[in-house]
Parts: structure tokens; C-alpha cells; sequence
């Protein structure tokens, strides 16, 4: 809650340096690499996995620490885990249709 | 029976006649203020519910005999067609969020605004925008849309009705709902006043807040499909028409995924009505508060896992059918228990008999009506027979009209003398419930009879032995509008004539009813510190408070 | 997007503003990834093909060119925070051009599918099976919203560049530049996704 005339930013800790969002990003490039490498080998079925679980590891380093959510309040991962849960939900129910004809 | 008014706010102008920097409409229009934004929602919307009212009753003339009465059925489906769009995107989405949110949101939980008020402005003008161009595609070369309002491929594919202006003002509204939810959660979250813990908020404002995330959660679905079609019409891509390998079934889980989770934004805010409205005419706390606040959130929750029980007849899986019955008849049971805790706060409750208090029994009864026939039309086995048959349409409008439009009657009459500064003449309004409970109960009754024997929704034509049914509904239809027309009259004429009404008129204890009758400008001169919950009747609460 | 007062600033809660909007875009995106899904499930093979036809290597590089303007724009706020406003600029201003140089790109690859004859509607692409024209179908549709979504970026991007040229931004209030930044990285999530479902999956 605000309190009056305080400015409520990130909390007062020191502004970050750039270091680890470097770091982050050579994590990013990295992991575009190895996805495109594991889509010229021959996978059958695993390929979806591997290239969605990939997609899921970079989204999670951009969100946390691009977007800055690993230092918001709690109640930000429980709203981004809140629409994270009701997609979840659209895409599985949907296929409870599709997947059993 | 109102707690005094503090001397400094008799002084104070209300908003209506504070000065401002701009002049005449633009005092309005451009106002970034809730409660005016709430007033501007309110003489929109009613213009937008009065038209749909109107398409209703011409509607049911048109039915009183089998063939035609009064119009071709060209013009009949697309009567339907619009009705069902303006009742549904103009009126009962927004209806309680924008009117009543709007205005009482921040009164209630302690704040002087929104957390975004130009951005509430904004929601207002999508709103008259997305109204407008629904009104104008009438009269655009094509004609009204004639495919529901649910839009359907393929015919909402070929037809070459103006369905692109109808699907477009149906996004800009969507737009405006988003926006309005996204306010109010953050509002909610961060302006709570200093001592209101969220168990000693409003459960208007529990509702508001639950509604306010299927505003945000749903509505961007809807958003895509309608790009979709669009899309689909204009340049065929093939994505939902059949004869491109599209899946129209698709289409229809895309349509439902927001759909039904629409008509939990439509029913939220109205039980949150009830629960503010009964305390204070039973004179003592709410029966288990904690359990209808979560009662809220899990309708909200279980309520984005049903949708496909309006598909039940197109063709799906067994299994997907079985667990959505299933999820189905869960989702009933939140809502029961709200019921459940009403009645125990009125039994032995020191009972007022007012005019909002008579709208929320007639809601209570009419939605546990709805509820009852909506577990029936949730079981598989009776759902082939009475889907699309006038059951369903017998169902949704007891749930919709006979319960959120309640529960809106219910709002305006407790909430009238605040927002106005007036009271309005009890026997007139009386007699308007009356009339309208009456008459809305002989006009929707019949369509379970009629669903049952196998009347199909949306036919412009019938067999003759459903004739006096229907006729008996058109009946009930007139009773019905002379209600609404008596209540919407005798609200005007408080506005210009009722008495002057003080800051407590019902002896509420949340904290709209500490400022003035109608609120200054900033709402609070300093932030109020909560120390007791919304429902304390004890007279130290009041002083305190 | 918040006008509180400047005396009771609540930067929290315009991010959390915010937020609640990007959750409204994940969710408008990912009614057209079920799509995808349902249409990947029924067609597999379909889709096998049909992806072959796309560029990898102009895929692989957007990627990139989007991954470095998330890093851009987020060096962008480091640098207003410690007070460097000219290096902050500068970093948006690179944002804004890694932005531009994605559609780009995208122009040339949607140029030469057109220059095949393969657009929604067309005759070329009628004559081919049902999934592959579903496959196309979503191909357009959903990189043409992306890229509708990287021109809007670019706009918010411009605006509080621009603010922080002028020190409406600064090290003291920046919370604009963070919003900004916010919708720019879900651009970038979304097509973190896109990228291996359309280009890699063969």
C-alpha cells in the first residue's frame, strides 16, 4: 500500500549493474543455437518436446530477469502463474476433445 | 438511522456541482472522475438496454401467431441476431462493473479514484464506440447481421450481412471490458484504505475483483476469433472454414472458451449486490462471510472449466462431453452455497422490507430457477433433447434477466439515493417489482414447457399446437415492460422531484455511506482508517467507522 | 497510464498495470497457438512439409535480432537508473532499429512466399492439401500479428525514448521506460514461441 509521499519503486536497492543481463542474453543466443542444431537431427516426436521445453527455459530467463519479476513483490508471480494456469487450462480441455475421437 | 455527516462535507459541493475546468458536456465526457465516468455508463447503457427491450417486444409480437405477424424472418433473425449482441456486449457485461463498479469501487474500499482514471475515461469512449457501430451496422447496405450473436461459421463466413461491423464493435467492447478489469484489480490491490485487510472488504468488491479477472483472462480469446473471422471473410484463410479443412467445432471452443466465462462476469457482480444489500435490510452481519468471498473466486475458477457444455450436440468426444458435464455440475455448487448463506443471514434477521430488498428475493428465486434448469441442461442425457430449443433460452434468461437484471434493479434502487442525492417514491417502486417479477415470470416460464415439447430456438415460424404458450409469454412480455417502463419513470421523476436524501438513508455500514448523498469530488477529505468489517451493525461500529 | 498525484506515485502498481495487460496479450496469442495445436495434432504430417518451406536462417536471425533488442531495452533502464541518460537513449534508439530491421526481414520472407504465389486465398495454395493450407493460414496470421504487435512496440518505444531525452524519464522516475520495456520483452516471448513451432519443426 502507499504510504504518503513515498515514491515506491524497486524498494531502494542499488540500481543493478548491467553484468546479468548480458549473462542472460549470451544464456538466450546459446539456447537459440542449441534448438536449432536438435532441429536437424531426427527426433520423431521429442523434437515438439525438446523445442517447447527450450522455448519454456528462455521465456523463464526473459521474464525473470528481463522483466524483472524475481525482484517485483510475490503477489506479480502469482498473477503471472494465475494466466500462465488458465492457459494451461484452455489448451488441455480443448484437447480433451480432439485428443479422444 | 444514518450516521451524522461530518460538518466540513455539508459545506463541500457534491461532484455534480463542483467546478470544473471544462464546460457543459465536456465537464462530463472528458471527465476523468469514477463517479461521473459511472453516470456516463449508466445513461449510455440505458439507451443501448431500452433499444434491446424494444427488439425483445417486437419480437414476441411477432411470435404470437405461427408465420408471419408483423415482419419477414429475414428481419426476424436479424431481431435476434442484435438483441442478443446489445443485451449481452451493451448491457449485462458491463452493466454492474461499469455502472456501479465504476461509481463505488473506490468509495467503498477508502480511495479518492481508480488506479487509472484517464485510462477508465478510455474504457467509457471504447464502450460508446464499440455501442455506435453496433447500432450503425443496421443501417449499412447488407443489413443488420442475421447469424446470433454467437456468430457461427460457416454462415457467419458467407453471409453477406454486415457481420465485419458487428465483430468489430463486439472487439472494441471487449477492449473496453480489459481495460476496465485491469483498473479495478489493480485499484483493489493498491488503494485498499489503510486497515481494510481483504477480509474486511465489501463483498461487492470480492465480486468486482473475481469478475475483474475474467474480464482480463477471457475476454482477449473472444478478441482473437473475432480477428479470426474477420480475417476468414476477407481473405479466406482457412482457418475455421470448412471448405479450406478448417474445423468450425474449433471455432465454436474458441467462441465458448470466453463465452461462458462471459456469463460469470454477467452473474459476479449481482451476487455481490445481494450480499451487500441483505445485511443491511436484515439488520446484522453476513452468514459466513469468508465462504462467499471464496465462493466468488472459485466461480470465477471453475467457471473458465465448463465451456463446452454448449456443445454438447456438434459432435465431440465422449470422454471431452463426460468431463465437461462434469465440471459442470461443480461449478454449481459455489453459487449454492452463496444462496445457502443468504437465507441464514435472513432467518431470524430484523427484516426491512424495502425496494432493493424485494429485487433481491425476486433474484434469489429466479436465479436458483435458472441455476436448477442450467444443472439440467448440463446432464448429457437431457442436453440432446432440449439443446437449442427454447429450454435453453428459458434458462439463460432467468439466469441473465432474472437474475443479473435483478440484481441491477436491485443496485440502482439501493444505490439511487447516493449516487443522486434523491429518494425515489417507495409505492410506485413497488408496484414496478411487482409487475416486472410477475410479468417476467409468466413470459419465461412457458419456455421450459415450450423447450421440453420441442419448440427449436431462433425459428421465425412454429407449429401450431406451441401457439398458446407463446402467446402466453408475449403476455407476460407486456406486464414485464410496463414494470421496467413504471421503474424507469419513477426514477426520472426522483430525479427532479424525490427528496433530498442524507448520506445513510438504509443505515449501511460499508464506507460509501459515510460521505455525502452525492459524494464530494475527492470522495474522502482524509483516507478513513478501517478498524471493522462491512457488515458490523453494532452501533460502536458506526461511530468508529 | 497512472495519474495519482505526483505526491503518492505508485510505481508497483503501474507495473502491475501493465502486467495484467501483457497477461491479456499472452492470451490473445495463445487462443491462435491452440489453433495451431489442435490443426499440428490433426495434420502432423501436413505440417512436416509445409514447414520445410520455410526460411530457417532468416527464422534464426530474427530470433536473435528480437533476443538482443530485449537486452537493449532492458541495458536501457540500468543506464537511466545510474544517470546516463545518453547512453540510455541511444540503447532504446538501438531497440527501435533491431525492431525495424525484424519486419524487415519479414517483409523479404513474406515478399517471396507472395512472389510463389502462397498468400491466403490463393490458387497455388488451394491446390495443396488441407493441412498445408492450414499451416499457411496460421503462418500469416500469426506472424502478421506478431508483427503488428513489433510496430506497436516500436511506437511505445519511440514515446519513452523520447521521455527520456527530454528527462521526463529519469533516474528518479523511470517507471515509464520499465512499462515500456514490458510490452517489448512479451514481444519478444511470443516469438520465442513462434520461432521453433513454425521453422524448426521439419
Amino acid at each position: 500500500m502507499t504510504q504518503q509521499g513515498e515514491q515506491l519503486t524497486h524498494g531502494g536497492e542499488h540500481a543493478p549493474g548491467y553484468g546479468q543481463f548480458i549473462l542472460v542474453w549470451f544464456g538466450l543466443l546459446a539456447l537459440t543455437g542449441l534448438t536449432v542444431a536438435l532441429a536437424g537431427i531426427n527426433l520423431g516426436r521429442w523434437i515438439i518436446v525438446s523445442a517447447l521445453t527450450i522455448a519454456s527455459i528462455k521465456t523463464i530467463l526473459v521474464v525473470n530477469v528481463f522483466m524483472h519479476l524475481r525482484i517485483e513483490d510475490r503477489v506479480f508471480r502469482f498473477f503471472v502463474a494465475v494466466a500462465v494456469l488458465t492457459l494451461a487450462i484452455f489448451f488441455v480441455l480443448t484437447f480433451f476433445d480432439y485428443a479422444f475421437h | 438511522m444514518g450516521s451524522p455527516v461530518s460538518p466540513a462535507s455539508q459545506a463541500e459541493p457534491d461532484f455534480y456541482h463542483v467546478a470544473t475546468k471544462r464546460r457543459g458536456i465536456f465537464a462530463w465526457i472528458l471527465s476523468t472522475d469514477h463517479k461521473r465516468i459511472g453516470i456516463l455508463y449508466l445513461v449510455t447503457m440505458s439507451f443501448f438496454f431500452l433499444t434491446a427491450v424494444f427488439i425483445g417486444f417486437t419480437m414476441r409480437l411477432e411470435m404470437l401467431t405461427p408465420g408471419k405477424t408483423i415482419i419477414e424472418p429475414q428481419t426476424y433473425n436479424t431481431l435476434f441476431t442484435l438483441h442478443g449482441i446489445m443485451m449481452i456486449f451493451l448491457f449485462i457485461i458491463p452493466g454492474l462493473p461499469a455502472v456501479f463498479g465504476n461509481f463505488l469501487l473506490p468509495l467503498m474500499i477508502g480511495a479518492k479514484d481508480v488506479f487509472f482514471p484517464r485510462l477508465n475515461l478510455l474504457s467509457w469512449w471504447l464502450f460508446l464506440t464499440g455501442g455506435i457501430l453496433a447500432v450503425v451496422s443496421v443501417f449499412l447496405p447488407g443489413g443488420a447481421a442475421d447469424t446470433g450473436w454467437t456468430f457461427y461459421v460457416p454462415y457467419s463466413i458467407r453471409t453477406s450481412t454486415n457481420v465485419f461491423p458487428a465483430l468489430t464493435a463486439a472487439f472494441v467492447l471487449g477492449f473496453s471490458s480489459i481495460l476496465t478489469g485491469l483498473n479495478f484489480i489493480t485499484t483493489i490491490h493498491r488503494m485498499r484504505a489503510p486497515g481494510m485487510s481483504w477480509f474486511r472488504m465489501p463483498l461487492f468488491i470480492w465480486a468486482l475483483y473475481s469478475t475483474a479477472w475474467i474480464q482480463v483472462l477471457a475476454t482477449p480469446i473472444i478478441g482473437i476469433t473475432l480477428i479470426l473471422v474477420a480475417l476468414e471473410r476477407f481473405f479466406g484463410v482457412g482457418i475455421f472454414d470448412p471448405a479450406l479443412g478448417g474445423d468450425p467445432v474449433l471455432y465454436q471452443h474458441l467462441f465458448w472458451i470466453y463465452s461462458h466465462p462471459a456469463v460469470y462476469i454477467m452473474i459476479l457482480p449481482a451476487l455481490g449486490v445481494v450480499s451487500e444489500i441483505i445485511p443491511v435490510f436484515a439488520r446484522r452481519t453476513i452468514f459466513g462471510y469468508k465462504f462467499i468471498a471464496f465462493s466468488s473466486v472459485a466461480i470465477a475458477f471453475f467457471g473458465s472449466l465448463v465451456w463446452a457444455h454448449h456443445m454438447f450436440t456438434v459432435g465431440m468426444s465422449n470422454t471431452g462431453m463426460f468431463i465437461f458435464s462434469l465440471l459442470t455440475f461443480l461449478v454449481s455448487i459455489p453459487s449454492a452455497i452463496k444462496i445457502f448463506n443468504w437465507v441464514a443471514t435472513l432467518y431470524k434477521g430484523s427484516i426491512e422490507v424495502s425496494v432493493p430488498l424485494l429485487h433481491v428475493l425476486s433474484f434469489i428465486v429466479q436465479f436458483s430457477i435458472g441455476g436448477f434448469t442450467g444443472l439440467m441442461l448440463g446432464a448429457l442425457a437431457i442436453n440432446i433433447h432440449v439443446q437449442d430449443t427454447y429450454f435453453v433460452v428459458g434458462h439463460f434468461h432467468y439466469v441473465m434477466f432474472g437474475g443479473t437484471g435483478f440484481g441491477l434493479f436491485a443496485a440502482i434502487h439501493y444505490w439511487f439515493p447516493k449516487m443522486f442525492g434523491r429518494m425515489y417514491a417507495k409505492k410506485p417502486a413497488v408496484v414496478a417489482w411487482f409487475l416486472a417479477t410477475v410479468g417476467f415470470n409468466i413470459f419465461y416460464f412457458p419456455f421450459f414447457i415450450l423447450g421440453y415439447l420441442g419448440m427449436p430456438r431462433r425459428y421465425y415460424d412454429y407449429l401450431p399446437e406451441f401457439q398458446s404458450l407463446h402467446v402466453i409469454a408475449t403476455v407476460g412480455s407486456w406486464i414485464l415492460v410496463a414494470g421496467i417502463l413504471i421503474m424507469v419513470v419513477n426514477l426520472l421523476v426522483a430525479l427532479r422531484r424525490g427528496a433530498r436524501a442524507e448520506a445513510n438513508p438504509w443505515g449501511g455500514a460499508t464506507l460509501e455511506w459515510t460521505v455525502s448523498s452525492p459524494p464530494p469530488l475527492e470522495n474522502f477529505h482524509e483516507i478513513p482508517i478501517v478498524t471493522k468489517g462491512p457488515y458490523d451493525f453494532t452501533p460502536s461500529a458506526a461511530e468508529t467507522k | 497510464m497512472s495519474t495519482q498525484g505526483h505526491e503518492h506515485r505508485d510505481d508497483a502498481g503501474s507495473r502491475m498495470g501493465m502486467w495484467l495487460f501483457l497477461f491479456t496479450e499472452l492470451i490473445l496469442f495463445g487462443g491462435l497457438f491452440i489453433v495451431y495445436a489442435v490443426y499440428r495434432y490433426q495434420h502432423g504430417e501436413a505440417f512436416h512439409l509445409a514447414a520445410r518451406e520455410l526460411d530457417t536462417f532468416v527464422g534464426t536471425v530474427n530470433t536473435l535480432i528480437l533476443l538482443t533488442s530485449s537486452l537493449t531495452v532492458a541495458l536501457s533502464i540500468v543506464a537511466v537508473r545510474q544517470g546516463k541518460r545518453g547512453l540510455a537513449v541511444m540503447l532504446v534508439g538501438m531497440t527501435i532499429l533491431l525492431a525495424g530491421a525484424f519486419l524487415v526481414n519479414k517483409y523479404f520472407e513474406w515478399g517471396h512466399k507472395f512472389a510463389l504465389g502462397i498468400f491466403p486465398g490463393s490458387p497455388e495454395l488451394l491446390k495443396r492439401s488441407s493441412g498445408e493450407i492450414l499451416y499457411f493460414g496460421l503462418y500469416f496470421v500469426m506472424t502478421g500479428l506478431h508483427a503488428l504487435h513489433v510496430i506497436i512496440g516500436m511506437v511505445i518505444l519511440t514515446v519513452v525514448g523520447i521521455m527520456t531525452a527530454r528527462g521526463t524519464v529519469s533516474a528518479s522516475s523511470y517507471v515509464k521506460l520499465e512499462v515500456g520495456g514490458l510490452y517489448w520483452h512479451l514481444v519478444d516471448v511470443i516469438w520465442i514461441f513462434l520461432f521453433p513451432l513454425f521453422y524448426l519443426l521439419h
